[in-house]
Protein backbone atom coordinates (compact mmCIF):
# COMPACT_ATOMS: atom_id res chain seq x y z
CA UNK A 1 0.00 0.00 0.00
CA UNK A 2 1.39 3.47 -0.85
CA UNK A 3 2.84 5.49 2.00
CA UNK A 4 2.48 9.18 2.79
CA UNK A 5 4.70 11.07 5.19
CA UNK A 6 2.91 13.87 7.00
CA UNK A 7 5.20 16.36 8.75
CA UNK A 8 3.70 18.46 11.52
CA UNK A 9 4.64 22.12 11.84
CA UNK A 10 6.89 21.20 14.78
CA UNK A 11 8.76 18.67 12.62
CA UNK A 12 7.16 15.48 13.92
CA UNK A 13 6.86 12.97 11.08
CA UNK A 14 4.07 10.45 10.60
CA UNK A 15 4.55 7.83 7.88
CA UNK A 16 1.28 6.05 7.23
CA UNK A 17 -0.17 3.75 4.59
CA UNK A 18 -3.02 5.27 2.60
CA UNK A 19 -5.14 2.99 0.37
CA UNK A 20 -5.34 3.92 -3.32
CA UNK A 21 -8.53 5.88 -3.97
CA UNK A 22 -8.70 7.55 -0.58
CA UNK A 23 -7.72 11.19 -0.23
CA UNK A 24 -4.53 12.36 1.47
CA UNK A 25 -6.82 14.11 4.01
CA UNK A 26 -8.59 10.84 4.79
CA UNK A 27 -5.23 9.13 5.30
CA UNK A 28 -4.39 11.67 8.00
CA UNK A 29 -7.79 11.55 9.70
CA UNK A 30 -7.96 7.76 9.69
CA UNK A 31 -4.57 7.60 11.42
CA UNK A 32 -5.19 10.50 13.82
CA UNK A 33 -2.33 12.55 12.38
CA UNK A 34 -2.47 15.93 14.13
CA UNK A 35 -2.63 19.14 12.09
CA UNK A 36 -5.35 18.30 9.57
CA UNK A 37 -8.78 19.27 10.83
CA UNK A 38 -10.99 18.54 7.80
CA UNK A 39 -14.07 20.13 9.35
CA UNK A 40 -16.27 19.56 6.28
CA UNK A 41 -15.27 15.95 5.76
CA UNK A 42 -13.86 16.34 2.27
CA UNK A 43 -16.41 18.58 0.55
CA UNK A 44 -13.88 21.28 -0.38
CA UNK A 45 -15.97 23.68 1.71
CA UNK A 46 -13.68 24.70 4.55
CA UNK A 47 -9.96 24.74 3.73
CA UNK A 48 -9.03 23.15 7.08
CA UNK A 49 -7.05 20.29 5.50
CA UNK A 50 -4.44 22.63 4.04
CA UNK A 51 -1.01 21.09 3.36
CA UNK A 52 2.20 22.08 1.62
CA UNK A 53 3.22 19.48 -0.96
CA UNK A 54 6.92 18.71 -0.92
CA UNK A 55 8.42 20.37 -4.03
CA UNK A 56 9.64 17.01 -5.33
CA UNK A 57 6.01 15.84 -5.51
CA UNK A 58 4.26 18.94 -6.85
CA UNK A 59 4.18 17.78 -10.47
CA UNK A 60 2.66 14.42 -9.55
CA UNK A 61 -0.07 15.79 -7.27
CA UNK A 62 -1.33 18.04 -10.06
CA UNK A 63 -2.93 21.45 -9.86
CA UNK A 64 -5.91 22.58 -7.80
CA UNK A 65 -9.36 22.87 -9.39
CA UNK A 66 -10.91 26.33 -9.60
CA UNK A 67 -13.01 25.66 -6.47
CA UNK A 68 -9.98 24.44 -4.53
CA UNK A 69 -7.85 27.36 -5.70
CA UNK A 70 -10.44 29.87 -4.56
CA UNK A 71 -10.79 28.16 -1.17
CA UNK A 72 -7.02 28.30 -0.80
CA UNK A 73 -6.62 31.87 -1.97
CA UNK A 74 -7.26 33.38 1.47
CA UNK A 75 -5.77 30.70 3.67
CA UNK A 76 -3.71 32.53 6.27
CA UNK A 77 -0.47 30.76 5.36
CA UNK A 78 -0.84 30.09 1.63
CA UNK A 79 2.24 29.19 -0.39
CA UNK A 80 2.74 28.23 -4.03
CA UNK A 81 2.71 24.53 -3.07
CA UNK A 82 -0.47 24.80 -0.98
CA UNK A 83 -3.16 22.20 -1.56
CA UNK A 84 -6.29 20.99 0.17
CA UNK A 85 -5.44 17.42 1.05
CA UNK A 86 -9.07 16.30 0.56
CA UNK A 87 -8.58 17.02 -3.14
CA UNK A 88 -5.48 14.86 -3.61
CA UNK A 89 -6.49 11.29 -4.37
CA UNK A 90 -4.04 8.58 -3.48
CA UNK A 91 -2.58 6.60 -6.40
CA UNK A 92 0.22 4.08 -6.67
CA UNK A 93 2.31 6.83 -8.32
CA UNK A 94 2.10 8.88 -5.11
CA UNK A 95 3.82 6.21 -3.00
CA UNK A 96 6.33 8.12 -0.87
CA UNK A 97 4.48 11.47 -1.01
CA UNK A 98 5.61 14.03 1.57
CA UNK A 99 3.32 16.82 2.80
CA UNK A 100 3.85 19.40 5.52
CA UNK A 101 1.18 20.96 7.70
CA UNK A 102 0.79 24.68 8.41
CA UNK A 103 1.01 25.93 11.99
CA UNK A 104 -2.78 26.10 12.25
CA UNK A 105 -5.82 25.40 10.07
CA UNK A 106 -7.94 28.22 11.51
CA UNK B 1 -1.14 15.87 33.18
CA UNK B 2 -3.46 13.28 34.64
CA UNK B 3 -2.26 9.94 35.97
CA UNK B 4 -2.22 7.20 33.36
CA UNK B 5 -5.17 5.55 35.04
CA UNK B 6 -7.56 8.51 34.76
CA UNK B 7 -10.64 7.59 32.77
CA UNK B 8 -12.58 9.88 30.44
CA UNK B 9 -16.05 8.76 29.48
CA UNK B 10 -17.65 10.49 26.50
CA UNK B 11 -21.43 10.22 26.16
CA UNK B 12 -22.37 10.60 22.52
CA UNK B 13 -20.41 9.43 19.47
CA UNK B 14 -21.35 12.07 16.90
CA UNK B 15 -18.90 14.58 15.43
CA UNK B 16 -18.30 16.19 18.82
CA UNK B 17 -17.80 13.02 20.87
CA UNK B 18 -15.71 11.04 18.43
CA UNK B 19 -13.54 14.06 17.60
CA UNK B 20 -12.98 14.61 21.33
CA UNK B 21 -11.69 11.04 21.62
CA UNK B 22 -9.33 11.59 18.67
CA UNK B 23 -8.07 14.95 19.96
CA UNK B 24 -7.49 13.54 23.46
CA UNK B 25 -5.09 11.00 21.97
CA UNK B 26 -3.47 13.62 19.70
CA UNK B 27 -2.85 15.79 22.75
CA UNK B 28 -1.40 12.90 24.73
CA UNK B 29 -4.16 11.83 27.12
CA UNK B 30 -2.53 8.88 28.89
CA UNK B 31 -5.56 7.22 30.46
CA UNK B 32 -8.57 5.27 29.40
CA UNK B 33 -11.09 6.72 26.93
CA UNK B 34 -14.56 5.20 26.69
CA UNK B 35 -16.76 6.51 23.87
CA UNK B 36 -20.43 5.60 24.26
CA UNK B 37 -22.71 5.74 21.23
CA UNK B 38 -26.44 5.27 21.42
CA UNK B 39 -26.76 4.21 17.79
CA UNK B 40 -25.56 0.79 16.61
CA UNK B 41 -23.37 2.16 13.78
CA UNK B 42 -19.83 3.60 13.63
CA UNK B 43 -19.67 7.38 14.21
CA UNK B 44 -20.57 9.08 10.94
CA UNK B 45 -20.82 12.37 9.07
CA UNK B 46 -24.27 13.82 9.65
CA UNK B 47 -24.39 16.56 6.98
CA UNK B 48 -24.63 14.13 4.02
CA UNK B 49 -27.77 12.48 5.47
CA UNK B 50 -30.01 15.11 3.85
CA UNK B 51 -27.95 15.26 0.67
CA UNK B 52 -25.50 12.67 -0.74
CA UNK B 53 -26.79 9.83 1.46
CA UNK B 54 -30.42 10.52 0.57
CA UNK B 55 -29.55 10.64 -3.11
CA UNK B 56 -27.64 7.35 -2.93
CA UNK B 57 -24.29 9.00 -3.67
CA UNK B 58 -22.59 7.98 -0.41
CA UNK B 59 -21.69 4.59 1.06
CA UNK B 60 -21.61 3.47 4.69
CA UNK B 61 -17.83 3.53 4.36
CA UNK B 62 -17.65 7.09 3.05
CA UNK B 63 -20.17 8.20 5.66
CA UNK B 64 -18.10 6.86 8.58
CA UNK B 65 -16.01 9.51 10.32
CA UNK B 66 -13.20 7.01 10.72
CA UNK B 67 -12.77 3.31 9.91
CA UNK B 68 -13.64 0.68 12.53
CA UNK B 69 -9.95 -0.14 13.19
CA UNK B 70 -9.27 3.46 14.17
CA UNK B 71 -10.72 3.10 17.64
CA UNK B 72 -8.72 0.03 18.57
CA UNK B 73 -5.50 1.50 17.16
CA UNK B 74 -6.03 4.68 19.18
CA UNK B 75 -6.94 2.70 22.28
CA UNK B 76 -10.42 4.20 22.43
CA UNK B 77 -13.05 1.85 23.82
CA UNK B 78 -15.92 2.52 21.42
CA UNK B 79 -19.16 1.02 22.67
CA UNK B 80 -22.02 1.23 20.21
CA UNK B 81 -25.69 0.63 20.98
CA UNK B 82 -24.95 1.73 24.53
CA UNK B 83 -27.46 4.38 25.64
CA UNK B 84 -26.89 5.94 29.05
CA UNK B 85 -29.73 6.03 31.53
CA UNK B 86 -28.44 8.25 34.32
CA UNK B 87 -25.45 10.18 35.62
CA UNK B 88 -24.56 10.19 39.32
CA UNK B 89 -22.38 13.30 39.70
CA UNK B 90 -21.78 12.66 43.41
CA UNK B 91 -20.40 9.18 42.79
CA UNK B 92 -18.80 10.21 39.45
CA UNK B 93 -20.44 7.32 37.68
CA UNK B 94 -23.08 6.64 35.09
CA UNK B 95 -25.50 3.83 34.49
CA UNK B 96 -26.04 2.32 31.07
CA UNK B 97 -29.52 1.34 29.98
CA UNK B 98 -28.32 -2.25 30.10
CA UNK B 99 -27.69 -1.83 33.83
CA UNK B 100 -23.89 -1.62 33.90
CA UNK B 101 -22.37 1.13 36.07
CA UNK B 102 -19.26 2.93 34.74
CA UNK B 103 -17.09 5.15 36.91
CA UNK B 104 -15.45 8.25 35.41
CA UNK B 105 -12.78 10.71 36.43
CA UNK B 106 -13.88 13.11 33.69
CA UNK B 107 -17.08 13.11 31.73
CA UNK B 108 -17.71 14.74 28.36
CA UNK B 109 -21.35 15.22 27.41
CA UNK B 110 -21.77 15.17 23.62
CA UNK B 111 -25.42 14.20 23.46
CA UNK B 112 -26.34 16.35 20.46
CA UNK B 113 -29.79 17.57 19.60
CA UNK B 114 -33.10 16.01 18.70
CA UNK B 115 -35.69 17.11 16.18
CA UNK B 116 -38.26 19.51 17.56
CA UNK B 117 -41.79 18.16 17.47
CA UNK B 118 -44.82 20.38 17.22
CA UNK B 119 -48.21 19.58 18.70
CA UNK B 120 -49.95 19.17 15.37
CA UNK B 121 -52.89 16.80 14.93
CA UNK B 122 -51.61 13.82 12.94
CA UNK B 123 -47.93 14.44 13.72
CA UNK B 124 -47.63 10.81 14.84
CA UNK B 125 -48.95 9.34 11.60
CA UNK B 126 -46.62 6.92 9.79
CA UNK B 127 -46.04 9.25 6.83
CA UNK B 128 -44.46 11.88 9.13
CA UNK B 129 -40.66 11.89 9.42
CA UNK B 130 -37.96 13.90 11.12
CA UNK B 131 -34.26 13.79 10.22
CA UNK B 132 -31.44 13.67 12.74
CA UNK B 133 -29.72 10.32 12.38
CA UNK B 134 -28.88 7.56 9.91
CA UNK B 135 -31.96 5.49 10.79
CA UNK B 136 -34.19 8.52 10.10
CA UNK B 137 -32.38 9.04 6.79
CA UNK B 138 -32.85 5.42 5.75
CA UNK B 139 -36.59 5.59 6.43
CA UNK B 140 -36.78 8.84 4.50
CA UNK B 141 -34.79 7.44 1.60
CA UNK B 142 -37.16 4.49 1.29
CA UNK B 143 -40.08 6.89 0.91
CA UNK B 144 -38.66 9.33 -1.65
CA UNK B 145 -38.53 8.49 -5.33
CA UNK B 146 -39.93 9.35 -8.76
CA UNK B 147 -43.56 10.38 -8.60
CA UNK B 148 -43.73 10.48 -4.81
CA UNK B 149 -45.23 13.58 -3.22
CA UNK B 150 -43.01 14.97 -0.47
CA UNK B 151 -44.29 17.76 1.76
CA UNK B 152 -41.75 19.55 3.93
CA UNK B 153 -42.97 21.53 6.93
CA UNK B 154 -40.43 24.23 7.76
CA UNK B 155 -38.08 26.05 5.35
CA UNK B 156 -34.91 25.75 7.43
CA UNK B 157 -31.65 24.14 6.31
CA UNK B 158 -32.76 20.53 6.78
CA UNK B 159 -36.14 21.05 5.14
CA UNK B 160 -34.68 22.83 2.13
CA UNK B 161 -31.89 20.29 1.68
CA UNK B 162 -34.40 17.45 1.75
CA UNK B 163 -36.63 19.30 -0.74
CA UNK B 164 -33.64 19.70 -3.07
CA UNK B 165 -32.72 16.02 -2.73
CA UNK B 166 -36.34 15.01 -3.33
CA UNK B 167 -36.37 17.01 -6.56
CA UNK B 168 -33.10 15.40 -7.63
CA UNK B 169 -34.71 11.99 -7.01
CA UNK B 170 -37.66 12.86 -9.21
CA UNK B 171 -40.20 13.42 -6.43
CA UNK B 172 -42.62 16.34 -6.26
CA UNK B 173 -41.76 18.66 -3.37
CA UNK B 174 -43.87 21.18 -1.50
CA UNK B 175 -42.33 23.33 1.23
CA UNK B 176 -44.60 24.99 3.79
CA UNK B 177 -43.25 27.83 5.93
CA UNK B 178 -45.02 29.92 8.57
CA UNK B 179 -42.66 32.91 8.24
CA UNK B 180 -42.61 35.32 5.31
CA UNK B 181 -39.31 33.97 3.93
CA UNK B 182 -37.20 30.81 3.87
CA UNK B 183 -34.34 30.49 6.39
CA UNK B 184 -35.91 33.35 8.35
CA UNK B 185 -34.15 32.45 11.58
CA UNK B 186 -30.67 31.91 10.15
CA UNK B 187 -30.15 34.00 7.01
CA UNK B 188 -30.36 37.61 5.88
CA UNK B 189 -33.29 38.54 3.62
CA UNK B 190 -30.90 38.65 0.63
CA UNK B 191 -29.77 35.05 1.09
CA UNK B 192 -33.35 33.98 1.78
CA UNK B 193 -34.49 35.52 -1.50
CA UNK B 194 -31.66 33.88 -3.44
CA UNK B 195 -32.39 30.42 -2.04
CA UNK B 196 -36.14 30.91 -2.47
CA UNK B 197 -35.66 31.61 -6.18
CA UNK B 198 -33.50 28.52 -6.66
CA UNK B 199 -36.12 26.23 -5.15
CA UNK B 200 -38.91 27.68 -7.29
CA UNK B 201 -36.69 27.39 -10.38
CA UNK B 202 -36.23 23.71 -9.57
CA UNK B 203 -39.94 23.12 -9.36
CA UNK B 204 -40.56 23.22 -5.62
CA UNK B 205 -44.03 24.41 -4.65
CA UNK B 206 -42.89 26.83 -1.97
CA UNK B 207 -45.60 28.41 0.16
CA UNK B 208 -44.79 31.10 2.72
CA UNK B 209 -46.94 32.50 5.56
CA UNK B 210 -49.00 29.34 5.76
CA UNK B 211 -50.56 27.89 8.89
CA UNK B 212 -51.03 24.16 9.19
CA UNK B 213 -54.20 22.71 10.61
CA UNK B 214 -53.40 19.01 10.62
CA UNK B 215 -51.58 16.17 8.98
CA UNK B 216 -53.85 13.49 7.51
CA UNK B 217 -52.92 9.96 6.40
CA UNK B 218 -52.44 11.18 2.82
CA UNK B 219 -52.29 14.96 2.96
CA UNK B 220 -51.40 18.09 4.88
CA UNK B 221 -54.37 20.35 5.61
CA UNK B 222 -53.62 24.09 5.79
CA UNK B 223 -55.34 26.65 8.00
CA UNK B 224 -57.25 27.99 5.01
CA UNK B 225 -58.66 24.54 4.29
CA UNK B 226 -56.38 23.67 1.36
CA UNK B 227 -55.39 20.00 1.27
CA UNK B 228 -51.94 19.21 -0.10
CA UNK B 229 -51.69 15.54 -1.06
CA UNK B 230 -48.67 13.85 0.50
CA UNK B 231 -47.01 10.45 0.45
CA UNK B 232 -44.38 11.59 2.91
CA UNK B 233 -44.12 14.55 5.30
CA UNK B 234 -40.85 15.83 6.75
CA UNK B 235 -41.10 17.94 9.89
CA UNK B 236 -38.14 20.31 9.71
CA UNK B 237 -38.96 22.77 12.44
CA UNK B 238 -35.67 22.95 14.27
CA UNK B 239 -33.78 20.98 16.86
CA UNK B 240 -33.65 21.13 20.63
CA UNK B 241 -30.61 20.33 22.74
CA UNK B 242 -30.62 16.72 23.95
CA UNK B 243 -30.13 17.53 27.63
CA UNK B 244 -32.28 14.83 29.25
CA UNK B 245 -29.37 13.21 31.12
CA UNK B 246 -27.87 16.54 32.12
CA UNK B 247 -31.26 17.84 33.28
CA UNK B 248 -31.83 14.83 35.52
CA UNK B 249 -28.34 15.42 36.93
CA UNK B 250 -29.10 19.10 37.63
CA UNK B 251 -26.77 20.38 34.93
CA UNK B 252 -29.12 21.79 32.29
CA UNK B 253 -29.91 25.46 31.73
CA UNK B 254 -33.49 26.53 32.48
CA UNK B 255 -34.15 27.33 28.82
CA UNK B 256 -32.63 24.04 27.62
CA UNK B 257 -29.12 22.95 26.75
CA UNK B 258 -25.97 22.69 28.84
CA UNK B 259 -24.19 25.94 29.58
CA UNK B 260 -20.43 25.94 28.92
CA UNK B 261 -17.59 28.46 28.84
CA UNK B 262 -14.96 28.94 26.13
CA UNK B 263 -13.14 25.85 27.39
CA UNK B 264 -16.30 23.70 27.14
CA UNK B 265 -16.46 23.49 30.93
CA UNK B 266 -19.82 23.05 32.64
CA UNK B 267 -20.63 24.10 36.20
CA UNK B 268 -19.31 20.70 37.35
CA UNK B 269 -15.49 20.63 37.30
CA UNK B 270 -15.50 16.94 36.32
CA UNK B 271 -17.80 17.48 33.34
CA UNK B 272 -17.30 19.16 29.96
CA UNK B 273 -20.02 19.47 27.35
CA UNK B 274 -19.53 19.90 23.59
CA UNK B 275 -21.50 20.19 20.37
CA UNK B 276 -25.19 20.67 19.67
CA UNK B 277 -26.23 20.03 23.29
CA UNK B 278 -24.43 23.14 24.57
CA UNK B 279 -25.32 26.76 25.19
CA UNK B 280 -21.99 28.37 24.41
CA UNK B 281 -20.31 31.76 24.09
CA UNK B 282 -21.15 33.30 20.71
CA UNK B 283 -19.31 35.96 18.72
CA UNK B 284 -20.13 39.31 20.32
CA UNK B 285 -20.30 37.87 23.82
CA UNK B 286 -23.84 36.51 24.02
CA UNK B 287 -24.61 32.91 24.98
CA UNK B 288 -26.53 30.68 22.61
CA UNK B 289 -26.63 27.47 20.63
CA UNK B 290 -24.59 26.96 17.50
CA UNK B 291 -25.66 23.79 15.72
CA UNK B 292 -22.86 23.00 13.31
CA UNK B 293 -20.06 20.56 12.67
CA UNK B 294 -17.32 23.24 12.96
CA UNK B 295 -18.67 24.31 16.36
CA UNK B 296 -18.77 20.69 17.56
CA UNK B 297 -15.20 20.18 16.39
CA UNK B 298 -14.01 23.44 17.95
CA UNK B 299 -15.50 22.49 21.30
CA UNK B 300 -14.06 18.97 21.04
CA UNK B 301 -10.63 20.61 20.70
CA UNK B 302 -11.36 22.88 23.68
CA UNK B 303 -12.38 20.02 25.97
CA UNK B 304 -9.48 17.79 24.91
CA UNK B 305 -6.93 20.61 25.32
CA UNK B 306 -8.35 21.55 28.72
CA UNK B 307 -8.23 17.96 29.98
CA UNK B 308 -4.67 17.51 28.71
CA UNK B 309 -3.46 20.69 30.38
CA UNK B 310 -2.83 22.47 27.08
CA UNK B 311 -3.79 26.07 26.38
CA UNK B 312 -7.27 26.13 24.89
CA UNK B 313 -7.11 27.36 21.26
CA UNK B 314 -8.34 30.87 20.41
CA UNK B 315 -12.01 31.05 19.40
CA UNK B 316 -12.63 30.24 15.75
CA UNK B 317 -14.84 32.16 13.35
CA UNK B 318 -18.06 30.14 13.29
CA UNK B 319 -19.18 28.98 9.89
CA UNK B 320 -21.62 26.73 8.14
CA UNK B 321 -22.26 25.28 4.71
CA UNK B 322 -25.13 23.81 2.74
CA UNK B 323 -25.42 22.32 -0.74
CA UNK B 324 -28.72 22.63 -2.60
CA UNK B 325 -28.98 21.94 -6.35
CA UNK B 326 -26.08 23.79 -7.96
CA UNK B 327 -25.78 26.12 -4.96
CA UNK B 328 -22.82 25.88 -2.61
CA UNK B 329 -23.90 28.07 0.30
CA UNK B 330 -21.22 29.14 2.80
CA UNK B 331 -21.84 31.42 5.76
CA UNK B 332 -19.30 32.68 8.30
CA UNK B 333 -20.05 34.70 11.42
CA UNK B 334 -23.54 35.67 12.53
CA UNK B 335 -25.40 38.28 10.47
CA UNK B 336 -28.03 39.06 13.10
CA UNK B 337 -27.84 42.62 14.42
CA UNK B 338 -25.49 43.85 11.69
CA UNK B 339 -25.56 47.57 10.91
CA UNK B 340 -25.00 47.34 7.16
CA UNK B 341 -25.18 44.76 4.40
CA UNK B 342 -22.80 45.22 1.46
CA UNK B 343 -23.25 43.28 -1.78
CA UNK B 344 -20.20 42.50 -3.83
CA UNK B 345 -21.25 42.16 -7.42
CA UNK B 346 -24.80 42.22 -8.70
CA UNK B 347 -27.16 40.22 -6.44
CA UNK B 348 -29.66 39.99 -9.30
CA UNK B 349 -27.13 38.33 -11.63
CA UNK B 350 -28.54 35.00 -10.55
CA UNK B 351 -25.71 32.50 -10.39
CA UNK B 352 -23.81 33.78 -7.37
CA UNK B 353 -24.27 35.94 -4.29
CA UNK B 354 -21.88 37.56 -1.83
CA UNK B 355 -23.09 39.73 1.06
CA UNK B 356 -20.82 41.11 3.74
CA UNK B 357 -22.49 42.20 6.99
CA UNK B 358 -20.74 45.02 8.81
CA UNK B 359 -21.09 45.92 12.49
CA UNK B 360 -21.55 49.45 13.85
CA UNK B 361 -17.78 50.02 13.80
CA UNK B 362 -17.57 49.05 10.12
CA UNK B 363 -15.87 45.68 10.62
CA UNK B 364 -17.16 42.56 8.87
CA UNK B 365 -19.15 40.41 11.31
CA UNK B 366 -20.56 37.94 8.81
CA UNK B 367 -20.42 36.89 5.19
CA UNK B 368 -23.02 34.98 3.21
CA UNK B 369 -21.79 33.47 -0.04
CA UNK B 370 -23.41 31.33 -2.71
CA UNK B 371 -21.06 29.86 -5.32
CA UNK B 372 -18.63 32.53 -4.17
CA UNK B 373 -15.82 30.74 -2.37
CA UNK B 374 -13.30 33.60 -2.64
CA UNK B 375 -15.71 36.02 -0.97
CA UNK B 376 -16.50 33.45 1.72
CA UNK B 377 -12.84 32.84 2.49
CA UNK B 378 -11.96 36.54 2.37
CA UNK B 379 -14.95 37.30 4.61
CA UNK B 380 -13.86 34.68 7.11
CA UNK B 381 -10.41 36.30 7.24
CA UNK B 382 -11.92 39.78 7.58
CA UNK B 383 -14.10 38.61 10.49
CA UNK B 384 -11.01 37.23 12.20
CA UNK B 385 -9.05 40.45 11.56
CA UNK B 386 -11.90 42.51 13.02
CA UNK B 387 -10.88 45.87 11.59
CA UNK B 388 -13.11 48.33 9.72
CA UNK B 389 -13.29 47.91 5.94
CA UNK B 390 -14.49 50.68 3.61
CA UNK B 391 -17.89 49.45 2.31
CA UNK B 392 -17.34 50.98 -1.12
CA UNK B 393 -14.15 48.98 -1.67
CA UNK B 394 -15.80 45.83 -0.40
CA UNK B 395 -18.65 46.33 -2.86
CA UNK B 396 -16.44 47.03 -5.85
CA UNK B 397 -15.45 43.87 -7.74
CA UNK B 398 -12.51 45.85 -9.12
CA UNK B 399 -10.92 45.98 -5.65
CA UNK B 400 -9.05 42.69 -5.26
CA UNK B 401 -10.25 40.76 -2.22
CA UNK B 402 -6.65 40.02 -1.40
CA UNK B 403 -6.03 43.74 -0.90
CA UNK B 404 -8.72 43.80 1.78
CA UNK B 405 -8.21 40.47 3.48
CA UNK B 406 -4.47 40.12 3.78
CA UNK B 407 -1.88 41.71 6.04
Amino acid sequence: MPKVTYIEHNGTEHAVEVPVGLSVMRGAVDNNVPGIDADCGGECACATCHVFVDPAWEARTGTPSEQEASMLSFAATKQDNSRLSCQIEMTAALDGLVVRMPEAQH
Amino acid sequence: MEPATARVVIIGAGHAGSNAAAFLRQYGWPGEIILLGEEPVLPYHRPPLSKAWLKGEATAESLALRPAEFYGKQNVALRLGAPVEAIDRGAKSLRLAAGEVLAYDHLILATGARARRIPLPGADLPLVHTLRNAADADRLKAGIGPGRRVVVIGAGWIGLEVAASARALGAAATVLEAQDRVLARVASPALSAFVDAAHRRHGVDLRLRVGIEAIEPDAVRLADGTRIPADLVLLGVGAVAEDTLARAAGLAAPGGGIRVDGSARTADPAIHAIGDCTVRPLPGGAMGRLESVPSATEQARQAAADLCGRPVPAPEVCWFWSDQYELRIQVAGLAQGAALGVFRGDPAAGDRLAVFHLDAAGAVQAVEAVNAAPEFMAGKRLIALGRPVPPARLADPATPLAALATA
